[in-house]
């Protein structure tokens, strides 16, 4: 028989006001099992703990009920409390008779049976309690960031700088991400290599972070503090030591290829470095136009390259790291809009996305940054700019607003005004959105200083006619269709996530929202963890958003990384599932079932008359379990028990609540 | 103008037989923009949607936009919001047929014979379409 | 003795146990608290982990222990602190409420809302409504466990 003591709080007149405290002390001492019962004006006070703490010692009691708040707010105070008293925390319950009884009735007569019942309930659980030991797991001190676009680079140089090592795995051959593509940045018109490319370089050289582009991460085990992770590093066929980024390769390079970098409207050589600021500064061969790949000739870079850095041996590499922390910041994809034939995109040279026209500005750019019309070279003398292509569309595209579109249209109507004076610019919109610092003075300026004619409405047709484009849209304030001959058209297609995110989220075991943006764990007060621990995201990969919001993301997730890096040992979950192994079935329903990857199947030997018998069984990993129980239920032999509510528990409870029956 | 208050008949008709709720519309004006007879509309395809949010029956009972619209279905392949335009304006001029007048003849004014015998469709669209 | 015994009693009142998942539904109800909103004192609160850790057992014990309502409740489906428990605890009580309805127990005694830790207003609404729709009902006959009763008149 266990020792319970029962200590009910008056909580002031909060619970005394309406349940009868003096009744239900009386009535606790008839519990089973229960040896003291005391009171106390407030007994998360100092006075009131230490109540708690003599009390275990004089009456030597191994049970804790304590009638209180709710579990929620105090549980932590009184399990401190009695382990202070050299009682395991476990051992103690709360019965919440303030948020659950006396703060929701109004009548003693009702309240007070109510508060004795809860009490009677909790002291049934804690007569089955176990004494529970949290895991404490070690911690790798070393992060891992995937993805080296802005978001990727902020958050490696924030931890790095905070001494702990970081390895950036990007997928491409060079870091930078989207932020490299674009020409200037709203509101404030900074060139965007010129802020970021610094940023680059001190990533490279940053003694705590390691750069592994043209790398990807092939598979993620383990759990907070120790994830076990295998990195791709795809052949490059350029000895990266050797390799001094001379360029001359890539001059001398017969074949070539579209260039992805400037999404399709320039060719790259088959050897090459994605763009000017690369970092690092080593070509790739790209094994699918290389004619030495391809037809087994050329070779030309390989006898042309100074320090012989070429070499066509070369394998992919696995790496195996492990990590303490892992931030994801994959970024995001453009909507391709060919799915809205009504625009004729991809029909004709001068019909753009915004991020291809941002590459029409730049001056390293397919067009060496005059802004001219692909089909002629002749600068555009009319652009339409047309917003929400497949945002805002339930019907044919994604039903979120992309959040950045209404800006850069405007910064890039204002560089066009800025590169060809004489150009006229409409902008087609449904709703001109610009929350952020200086945003909408920015938009204002667009409108009222460069001239640029904000039309509400939409395009329903775009079509070749002669030398320009026929656009037919709607000024929904006239309520008059318009008939615009453009130069050129801007589609503000829709920012959406990587097409690989799906597979990304499984790799790494964080899940997305409909549209494939990973999910944050709340969506006010967990911006950058997830749902699995040690998880951290940054960036577009979340939702969409602009550079200000990405970076300061970036640096939050880096801080969420280095709070949990510098900690010595990480405190596991007490309350975590239990297989009774030689009653498991291993049928192993509950391995598909656990949404932390907790379970495996292990094999087990057993004494079986004469000889010994090998069976597969479940086995949980404490420091994966969450403890939320779904393995328990989905038992089929009943031998997965959730330690602190365990069926026993829970069944003690049910009885001591029906008892009045 | 005023702004139409309580439940319209006209409207929760249109409604009911065209299984589409205006209310979806956030007015972009890409309807309007591509609609082929959109010159000869006395109200454009995203205004009509606009005085069905707003109640507006009588302007809609006398607007000759659901009577001119061809039904050629291109402002419903175009709404980024799924509302099947042309379902409205056909669901508008049901609507709007049905409560100008009653029907020419009812089931009570049939013989059970002919009751039994002609078809179910048949007798509704007759109700319909020969109205008084 | 004890009330149920006598069902024909003036002033017979229901027993409801209700289960909520620690994360939404027990927060949902502790904000009933802290706003100072009413239910019937008729609910008894039991706090699970996740929806997800019912098992129909612990509903089935309930009644047969003299419950006349049983209430789940959980975070909304997508909300689940666990990611998923309560599309399993959706799955389950459902097919389970179908049971009890097959066995010939009237199903309404059992329910599963979701209510989140913002959804103090709903908490007493369900719990009211729940009480309400009980007390309607009449007491819980049919799966009541008669040798249950022998031990608890006697404590």
């Amino acid at each position: 028989m266990p020792r319970t003591g029962v200590f009910i709080c008056h909580c002031g007149s909060n619970i005394a006001g309406t349940v009868d405290i003096d009744k239900t002390v009386e009535a606790s001492r008839n519990f089973p099992g229960v040896v003291h019962a005391d009171e106390y004006r407030y007994l998360c006070s100092e006075m009131g703990q230490d109540i708690i703490t003599k009390a275990i010692k004089e009456n030597d009691l191994d049970r804790v009920v304590v009638g209180t708040c709710s579990p929620r707010m105090h549980e932590n105070t009184f399990r401190k409390a009695a382990a202070e008293a050299g009682l395991n925390p476990y051992l103690l319950e709360v019965a919440n008779i303030r948020e659950h009884c006396s703060w929701v009735h109004k009548d003693m007569e009702e309240a007070t049976p109510k508060a004795i019942a809860l009490l009677r309930a909790a002291a049934a659980k804690a007569a089955l309690n176990e004494a529970l030991e949290a895991p404490r797991l070690d911690v790798e001190k070393r992060a891992l960031v995937i993805g080296g676009g802005i978001a990727g680079i902020q958050a490696a140089l924030d931890i790095a700088e905070a001494g702990y090592v970081v390895d950036i795995v990007e997928k491409d051959p060079s870091i930078g991400g989207r932020m490299a593509q674009l020409e200037k940045t709203f509101p404030t018109l900074d060139c965007s290599a010129c802020i970021l490319t610094p940023k680059m370089v001190e990533a490279a050289q940053h003694p705590n972070i390691n750069l592994l582009t043209y790398s990807e991460v092939d598979e993620v085990k383990g759990f907070v503090g120790q994830f076990d992770v295998k990195i791709k590093q795809k052949a490059r066929y350029v000895d990266p030591v050797k390799c001094t980024g001379c360029g001359i390769c890539w001059e001398k390079c017969p074949s070539k290829a579209s260039s992805e970098f400037e999404m399709g409207l320039a060719k790259r050589k088959s050897i090459y470095v994605p763009f000017a600021q690369a970092v690092p500064m080593v070509p790739v061969i790209d094994r699918d136009s290389c004619l030495y790949f391809r037809k087994g000739r050329c070779q030309i870079c390989e006898q042309e390259c100074p320090p012989q850095a070429i070499d066509y041996e070369q394998q992919d590499e696995i790496i195996e790291r492990r990590y303490g922390a892992i931030v994801v910041a994959t970024g995001f994809d453009q909507l391709d809009p060919t799915i809205y034939g009504e625009y004729g995109y991809g029909q004709h040279p001068d019909i753009l996305t915004g991020l291809e026209f941002e590459r029409i500005f730049n001056a390293s750019g397919p067009t060496g940054g005059k802004v001219v019309k692909l089909s002629d070279g002749k600068p555009p003398k009319k652009v339409v700019f047309i917003q929400c292509i497949g945002s805002r569309d339930k019907a044919r595209g994604m039903n979120y607003c992309s959040k950045i579109c209404c800006m850069y249209t405007a910064k890039q109507a204002i560089l066009l005004k800025e590169k060809v004076p004489d150009a006229k610019s409409y902008v087609f919109y449904i709703d001109v959105r610009t929350g952020g610092k200086g945003y909408e003075e920015f938009q204002r300026r667009a409108a009222e200083e460069y001239d640029v004619a904000y039309m509400r409405g939409q395009v329903g047709k775009i079509f070749p006619e002669d030398d320009h484009l026929v656009v037919r849209g709607i000024d929904s304030l006239t309520n008059r269709n318009i008939e615009i001959k453009a130069d050129m058209v801007v589609l503000a297609a829709a920012t959406v996530a990587r097409a690989d995110a799906p597979e990304v989220g499984r790799l790494v075991g964080i899940n997305s929202d409909s549209y494939h943006f990973f999910n944050e764990a709340h969506p006010k007060l967990k911006p950058v963890e997830t749902h699995t621990a040690g998880i951290f995201i940054a960036g577009a990969c979340q939702a969409p958003k602009d550079i200000p919001e990405t970076v300061s993301q970036a640096s939050a997730a880096a801080v969420k990384a280095i709070g949990l890096l510098s900690k010595e040992k990480l405190q596991g979950e007490a309350c975590t599932a239990e297989v009774i192994q030689s009653e498991c079935s291993g049928c192993l329903n509950c391995e598909a079932i656990c949404p932390y990857t907790a379970i495996t199947p292990v094999e087990i030997e057993e004494r079986y008359k004469d000889g010994v018998l090998k069976r597969t069984v479940a086995e949980v990993n404490p420091a994966l379990c969450q403890g939320c129980g779904s393995c328990a239920v989905t038992c089929r032999s009943g031998s997965i028990n959730l330690k602190g509510f365990s069926n026993d528990q829970i069944m003690a409870e049910v009885d001591a609540i029906c008892l009045q029956r | 103008m005023t702004t139409g208050t309580g439940k319209s008949r006209l409207i929760e008709d249109m409604k009911m037989n065209s299984g589409q709720d205006p209310n979806g519309c956030y007015q972009c004006g890409k309807c309007s923009a591509a609609c082929p007879v959109s010159a000869a509309l006395d109200l454009k395809p995203h205004q009509v949607l606009r005085y069905l949010q707003m109640g507006l029956e009588d302007e809609l009972a006398e607007s000759k936009t659901p009577w001119v619209c061809a039904s050629c279905f291109t402002c419903a392949a175009r709404c980024p919001r799924d509302i099947d335009l042309a379902r409205v304006m056909e669901g508008l001029r049901l609507s709007i047929l049905r409560n100008r007048g009653g029907n020419k003849f009812g089931p009570a004014e049939l013989t059970p014979e002919q009751l039994e015998k002609l078809p179910q469709q048949a007798l509704v669209s007759g109700f319909r379409k020969y109205n008084k | 003795m004890s009330a149920a015994l006598n069902e024909t009693a003036a002033g017979w009142e229901p027993l409801i146990v209700s289960f909520c998942c620690n994360w939404c539904s027990y927060a949902g109800g502790d904000l009933a608290g802290t706003s100072r909103m009413s239910y019937p004192a008729n609910v008894k609160v039991i706090r699970v982990p996740c929806s997800g850790r019912m098992n129909p057992l612990f509903v089935l014990r309930a009644f047969q222990r003299g419950a006349d309502g049983v209430l789940v409740a959980g975070c909304h489906p997508g909300d689940c602190h666990y990611t998923s428990g309560n599309y399993q605890s959706r799955r389950r009580l459902s097919a389970f409420k179908r049971l009890v309805e097959f066995a010939g127990f009237e199903p309404e005694r059992f329910e599963v809302r979701w209510i989140s830790s913002s959804e103090g207003d709903k908490f007493a609404e369900e719990m009211t409504s729940m009480t309400e729709k009980i007390k309607a009902l009449g007491p819980n006959r049919k799966m009541r466990d008669a040798r249950w009763q022998s031990v608890t008149s006697k404590v």
